[in-house]
């Protein structure tokens, strides 16, 4: 009895609601909290350089090879499961640990991973004369440094070998940038301007125009062009005439010996004599790698720096759409239209439509934007690159309005709230000078509702940024050949294809032909969208905050 | 302070006085003429039929109990009700002898001939400068030495200038609740108006800063015709020259301001100003 009105006395404090609410909060943050630190933890552990293990794997009783690699991920196996398997087992515990193995040498073995038996691992130690070598293909070399050899002759051998290699290093990067700045840059600015040329001479053709002149000057052009692409290619074979100079032998674990010729190699370093400094030094390089270079071996090594860019890119375009188009829609709601069963159904409609599903709006865009709107700007203007379209196939531009479609209904929305809230008597205020309603809007109403304004556009960044299902339909790729925004007249490039961080992680995650090399690829992707996500928050809040301190809303 | 003297020693005990009156006594030169002005919330009827005469470069006070329709008549006189929902006006109004709600007149160019006060202070989110220039910056004026001069000779004439003189850059909001009336008094006098109608302009407002807006309209009397609607009656007698009591939207009774407040014609007024009722 007592304890029974005890317990509804506390009930009636609201203590348990307190509790209950703040559980709530507790649960949330947590869930928060995980994600990020999960997918922090795993992203960053990606860059530090893992020690190189060495030791005896038995293949059978009498057997065995010895292995390099590193050690990656573990888990309990039923020794059943395994002997089953065929594997060799040397002991009888019922669970076997199994280790996720890293072997690299692609070129030797033709896979990166494996899995290995812990009871068939010898001793373990760990040479500091292994050597990781980061390659532009056949991803990492695990194994031994034997000679450094230029135009095939030896030049050092042994401990003085890895002197040698470090110095021609320099110069074998220097040479992979130059070569690459003239493939992507000026060739790639050449290719460009010829296929300009080629389309400006199809157009005269479609114009029917016969006057020589103009297909003269094109003509001429085109052998500027093509002078120009000699010169261009002449350097670029004395690049890779020089970039073949230097190579170096070097063997693996099983004795497989072979030479690679430095300029395919991105990174040598060895890991199990770095200190703690070194490994810093060479992690915060690596993450730099990551952000600012280009993907390399079907986006599963090198950098991300496209998709970033482009995933920037596409929600800045997208905002430059939705911002005009949801402020002039949210005025005509609450200011002009007469509020009645009309405008309410309007209201109701345009807030169910975020609640579309994305891929809805892809399909949408797909048919809409890209078929409809795209082929009939090709017919009108592009006319010369047909049959191959210029906009009537995915892009930039279409993602970017279909995004804005997406999200233009919490703009609406949030502009409304805040047009809703701008006190009567400042309107009346300017009206009493003798303002018009407009006049009135546009110098006093929207400005002050435009924190309003902005937090819709917070809300609607965040949600372009994720989006990838309606991308996949209109425009996003797995590797995109050129930036949306370059050197090349008219530099904002619209109907070009780009890459997104979203995508990325969906590509390397589950289309990777390499998924374990991938995986902790995937959380360093992962954790970059968030991040970017992030920044454009934090930006948009920043914008808002001095906004609501400059418009601050009157006190009554 | 100079205005109670002036109210005090003018004491009128004319026994005609005691009629309900329309019409000032004196003839003086008449900025509004009120004609039969009716006015509608849709089927309810705010204005009863108003008739007025509204003398130039006078203080013309609207007293009277909460929604007699004191405020929706000022507000008739610069058309703002037009932009109430629903709202039908019959009858005229005429500003210098010409119909304010005639086809032919524009509601924006009247509102720049009738400047208007509001009850609480309403600044704009701008800079106390940028806040004087609004009205003139609408008619296109960019001048930046018309406006800057504009701008001195509001803020003087609203007795804030020495107040704000080194800090017009600032928000407007930052302004105390008195400032920012006075302000909004500059903003409505920079465009030169003809009326100035104040809507229980101290209502909002503490007794110091009372008094210097009452001082303020004192001032302003000079130059403008002035319209004030308030709940205040010692304010009433304090500022204007001539005093309507309505009630239930009828006027009762329209007297210059001694006669009214010392020797009401009618007993609802008397009943009003000694505190019976309302």
């Amino acid at each position: 009895m007592s304890g029974k009105s005890g317990f509804n006395k506390w009930f009636g404090t609201g203590a348990p609601w307190v509790w209950t609410s703040a559980g709530a909060v507790s649960i949330s943050l947590l869930m928060v909290f995980g994600v990020l630190s999960l997918i922090a933890l795993r992203g960053l552990g990606y860059f530090w350089p893992a020690n190189l293990a060495q030791f005896e794997y038995h293949l059978d009783a009498d057997t065995s090879i010895v292995k390099v690699g590193e050690f990656h991920e573990h888990e309990m196996v039923p020794s059943v499961q395994l002997r089953e398997g065929g594997l060799y087992l040397p002991n009888d515990d019922e669970l076997v640990k199994r280790y996720l193995f890293k072997v690299g040498n692609r070129d030797f073995y033709g896979q990166d991973f494996r899995w290995i038996i812990e009871p068939s691992i010898g001793e373990i130690s760990y040479p500091e004369d292994l050597m990781v070598l980061e390659r532009h293909e056949w991803g990492n070399f695990f194994g031994y440094l034997h000679q450094v050899k230029e135009h095939g002759k030896v030049v050092a051998e042994g401990d003085a070998a890895r002197e040698e290699m470090d110095r021609r290093m320099v110069r074998a990067l220097d040479l992979h940038d130059q070569i690459k700045t003239i493939e992507k840059g000026a060739i790639g600015s050449v290719n460009y301007r010829m296929e300009k040329l080629r389309l400006a001479k199809r157009s005269l053709e479609l114009d029917e125009v016969t006057d020589p002149a103009p297909y003269g000057r094109l003509e001429e052009a085109k052998h500027e062009l093509d002078a120009e692409y000699q010169i261009l290619m002449g350097q670029l074979n004395k690049l890779y005439e020089l970039s073949k100079r230097d190579s170096i032998t070097v063997s693996d674990s099983e004795g497989n010996q072979k030479e690679i010729s430095l300029h395919m190699v991105v990174r040598a370093y060895f890991p199990n004599e770095m200190g703690v400094l070194d490994k810093m030094v060479h992690y915060v390089a690596k993450v730099v790698e990551f952000v600012t270079a280009d993907p390399r071996e079907a986006n599963t090594e090198g950098g991300i720096f496209p998709a970033i860019f482009g995933t920037v890119m596409m929600v800045m375009i997208m905002t430059v759409f939705v911002t005009p188009l949801g402020v002039v829609a949210a005025v005509y709601l609450r200011e002009y239209a007469k509020q009645g069963p009309v405008t309410q159904m309007i209201r109701i409609s345009v807030n169910n439509l975020a609640g579309v599903p994305s891929i809805v709006y892809g399909v949408f865009g797909l048919g809409f934007f890209v078929y409809f709107l795209g082929g009939n700007i090709d017919q009108l203007f592009f006319k010369a690159a047909l049959p191959a379209p210029t906009f009537g196939t995915p892009g930039i531009l279409w993602s970017s309005l279909t995004l804005a479609l997406l999200t233009l209904p919490v703009v609406i929305v949030a502009t409304e709230e805040g047009l809703s809230r701008i006190p009567r008597s400042v309107r009346e205020g300017s009206l009493a000078l003798g303002a018009t309603k407009a006049e009135t809007l546009w110098r006093i109403v929207i400005p002050m509702a435009s924190p309003a304004l902005m937090t819709g556009l917070i809300l609607a960044v965040a949600r372009a940024a994720g989006e990838v299902a309606p991308l996949m339909l209109v425009g996003v790729v797995k590797l995109a050949p050129s930036l949306p925004l370059d050197g090349e007249a008219p530099f904002l490039h619209l109907d070009r294809k780009f890459m997104h961080l979203g995508f990325h992680v969906y590509d390397v995650g589950f289309q990777s032909p390499n998924v374990e090399a991938a995986r902790p690829l995937v959380y360093a992707t992962a954790l970059l969208l968030v991040l970017v996500i992030i920044a454009l928050n934090l930006a948009a809040i920043a914008i808002r905050n001095h906004l609501r301190e400059k418009y601050r809303a009157l006190e009554s | 302070m100079s205005d109670s003297q002036v109210k005090t020693h003018g004491v009128n005990m004319d026994a005609l006085g005691r009629k309900a009156q329309q019409k000032p006594p004196e003839d003086e030169e008449c900025s509004l003429e009120v004609k039969n002005l009716k006015l509608f919330y849709g089927d309810k009827q705010a204005l009863n039929g108003i008739d007025m005469h509204i003398s130039k470069k006078r203080v013309t006070a609207f007293i009277g109990p909460s929604g007699c329709g004191k405020s929706t008549l000022l507000r008739c006189f610069n058309r703002m009700n037009d932009l109430v929902d629903g709202v039908r006006v019959e009858g005229e109004i005429l500003l210098d002898g010409d119909n304010i709600y005639a086809k032919s007149v524009s509601a924006v160019e009247l509102r720049r001939r009738i400047g208007m006060v509001f009850q609480k202070p309403n600044p704009f989110p701008k800079s106390i400068y940028e806040n004087v220039a609004y009205g003139l910056r609408l008619q296109g004026i960019k001048d930046r030495r018309i406006l800057d001069e504009s701008v001195e000779k509001s803020l003087k004439g609203s007795a804030l200038w020495e107040e704000v003189k080194d800090r017009l850059n600032d928000s407007a909001l930052g302004l105390s609740g008195g400032q920012q009336q006075r302000l909004v008094i500059a903003r409505a006098i920079a465009v030169e108006p003809e009326v100035l109608l104040l809507d229980e302009p101290a209502s909002a407002l503490d007794p110091i800063s009372t008094l210097k807006i009452e001082e303020l309209i004192y001032e302003l009397k000079s130059d403008y015709t002035i319209v004030i609607v308030t709940h205040n009656m010692q304010q009433a007698a304090r500022v204007s020259d001539y005093t309507a009591f309505m009630y239930m939207g009828d006027m009762i009774e329209f007297a210059d301001t001694d006669t009214l407040f010392t020797n009401p014609g009618k007993k609802q007024t008397e009943d009003y100003i000694t505190g019976r009722y309302g």
